[in-house]
């Protein structure tokens, strides 16, 4: 069993089983969290589907970001260290404990 | 009417369950409504993200399961009532219900059209044979990849981003494409020559046959199935399958029909009310009363505005100012735009389009309009902030790509 932690907006944090295979986006998508938009259905022209990678299993690492993820990202006013894209993550069993959290909307 | 022949009662009802109808659903629950609602929609699948029918969807390279915008059990979750496949076709605004093709009737306290558009027939001659595709719902889109591997030569009707992407698509998995379009260039009506010129250039560097100036005059068959397109100028096409994609009609007979004020699309004030009480009106249907009076075709658009009317529902009135901004896959092309060029008078070219990475940026009395930036993030997320401060600017300046956009001095006068 592969588990992701979403931490929504208002901090509280909720844990469910992903599905390996699709995106994170996909997975937060799926487990009914409507604050993430993800407009453009992941293709990576949005950045709606911003979140904070919280915590990271010690075994674990995450593809590095594209060059259009990054320029993407820096046009968030809320952009830290750890932000991604959720849709560009695929989600595996590495990644199971994952901890993430929403980003406030732009 | 009288009330023992009505079905069910909600306190709000949704007519369209697309992008905007099911934003509407979810943002009243984030709102905090907690009465009943029911979401209307005359496709029988529940919501999915439509850009990808002639994107991903088209090209087999993405499952529709990955295509809900929601999942499924959301909805119950919720307590938002799916009533799918079915199509309201009339609308009693005294008596305040909606009645279906099956004839149920649904009353509401409020409601919200959000129905979206239907794809803009051809109608000249031929135009009612088999072989002739249009691409707007899941439905259309099936019943097209049912018949592509049977179909080698591929017509396409309409040089507008649905066109084009599925151009895209066709010419990848090694079809014969012809592109008609009747204007002179490509995406006429949403974007400046620069932009269509590239696209016309990449499109033709990848073996699609465009046609501009081209009026199509009929379509020839043999045993109702279309065989040709004929041009007006005499041409001929030989044609396997055609798909047309020349725009839609907004889907609002309906609400027209019960006195809605509005024509090519249904008029809201800034909280996407209509004209009828308790009647809001969103997404590619709805025609924004102030400014240019204008329709928009986006999922922005339809998820802004169904936010908007949502709040508004809940009492909270905001008025709809959101950042318009747009986006197309072709090939590995990736436009984004931002803003509204509506009205530009003149346009900057930054970066060179053989490069395959520049941006097209729109002023109007010097002032940035709206961006469509090509293969360029970098462009689209600093060309915001551009269009929304109005941002004035030296256009030689904007050209100069040594530098960033957002290193660019404003013009001070
Ligand atoms: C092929 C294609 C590609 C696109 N690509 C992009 C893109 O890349 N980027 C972008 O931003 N936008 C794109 N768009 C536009 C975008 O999909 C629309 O702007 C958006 O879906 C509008 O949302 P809506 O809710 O207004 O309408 P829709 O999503 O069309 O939803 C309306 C729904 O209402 C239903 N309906 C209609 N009449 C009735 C009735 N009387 N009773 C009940 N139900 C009814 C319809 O069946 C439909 O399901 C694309 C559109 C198409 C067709
Ligand atoms: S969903 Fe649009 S960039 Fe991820």
């Amino acid at each position: 069993m592969a588990t992701i932690s979403v931490r929504t907006r208002d901090g509280e944090l909720h844990s469910f089983e992903g599905r390996v295979g699709a995106s994170l986006m996909e997975n937060i998508r799926n487990g009914g969290f409507d604050e993430l938009l993800a407009m453009c259905g992941g293709c990576l022209s949005c950045a709606t589907c911003h979140v904070f990678v919280e915590e990271l299993p010690a075994s674990a690492s995450l593809p590095i970001p594209s060059i259009d993820e990054t320029e993407l990202i820096e046009g968030s006013d809320y952009r830290q260290e750890n932000s991604r894209l959720s849709c560009q993550i695929p989600f595996d069993e590495t990644l199971s404990g994952i901890v993430i959290g929403i980003a406030p909307e732009d | 009417m009288t009330p023992d022949n009505l079905t069910r009662s909600f306190d709000c009802v949704i007519v369209g369950a697309g992008h905007g109808g099911s934003q509407t659903a979810a943002a009243l629950r984030q709102s905090g409504f907690t009465g009943s609602i029911a979401l209307i929609g005359a496709e029988p699948e529940i919501p999915y993200d439509r850009p990808s029918l002639s994107k991903d969807y088209l090209a087999g390279k993405k499952t529709f399961d990955r295509m809900h915008l929601r999942p499924q059990d959301f909805w119950g979750a919720r307590e938002v009532e799916l009533l799918l496949g079915r199509h309201v076709s009339a609308v009693d605004p005294t008596a305040r219900t909606v009645m279906t093709d099956r004839g149920e009737y649904f009353s509401y306290g409020q409601m919200v059209w959000a129905a979206g558009g239907d794809p803009r027939k051809l109608s000249c001659p031929g135009s009612d044979m088999a072989g002739i595709f249009y691409i707007r719902s899941k439905a259309d889109c099936d019943a097209l990849i049912n018949v592509l591997p049977d179909a080698q030569r591929i017509v396409i009707i309409g040089g507008g981003y649905v066109g084009l992407e599925a151009a895209a698509v066709f010419r990848e998995i090694g079809k014969d494409v012809t592109l008609v379009e009747s204007l002179d260039r490509v995406l006429a009506r949403v974007a400046g020559e620069p932009i269509s010129r590239f696209y016309e250039n990449e499109h033709r560097a990848r073996g699609v046959d465009i046609r501009l100036n081209s009026n199509v005059a009929s379509l020839e068959g043999v045993n109702g199935r279309v065989s040709n397109v004929i041009l007006a100028s005499g041409g001929r096409i030989a044609a396997d399958i055609v798909v047309v994609g020349i725009g839609i009609i907004p889907s609002v007979g309906p609400l027209i029909a019960a006195g809605a004020e509005g024509a090519n699309g249904i008029d809201v004030d800034p909280f996407c009310r209509t004209s009828l009480p308790d009647i809001y009106c969103i997404g590619d249907c709805a025609r924004l009363k102030n400014g240019a009076g204008i329709r928009i075709e986006s999922v922005q658009n339809a998820t802004d505005q169904a936010t908007t009317a949502a709040k508004a529902i809940c009492g909270e009135l905001r008025a709809y100012d959101a950042m318009p901004w747009f986006w197309s896959n072709q090939y590995d092309l990736k436009m984004q735009t931002v803003g509204l060029n509506f009205g530009f008078d003149s346009v900057v070219t930054r970066g060179d389009p053989v490069s395959r990475s520049f941006s097209v940026i729109y002023l109007k009395n010097g002032a940035v309009l709206a961006l469509d930036c090509i293969n360029s993030p970098r462009d689209y997320v600093q060309g915001r902030k551009l269009v929304d401060s109005a941002a004035r600017i030296d256009p030689a300046a904007l050209a100069n790509t040594s530098r960033q956009l957002k290193e660019i001095d404003l013009v001070t006068s």
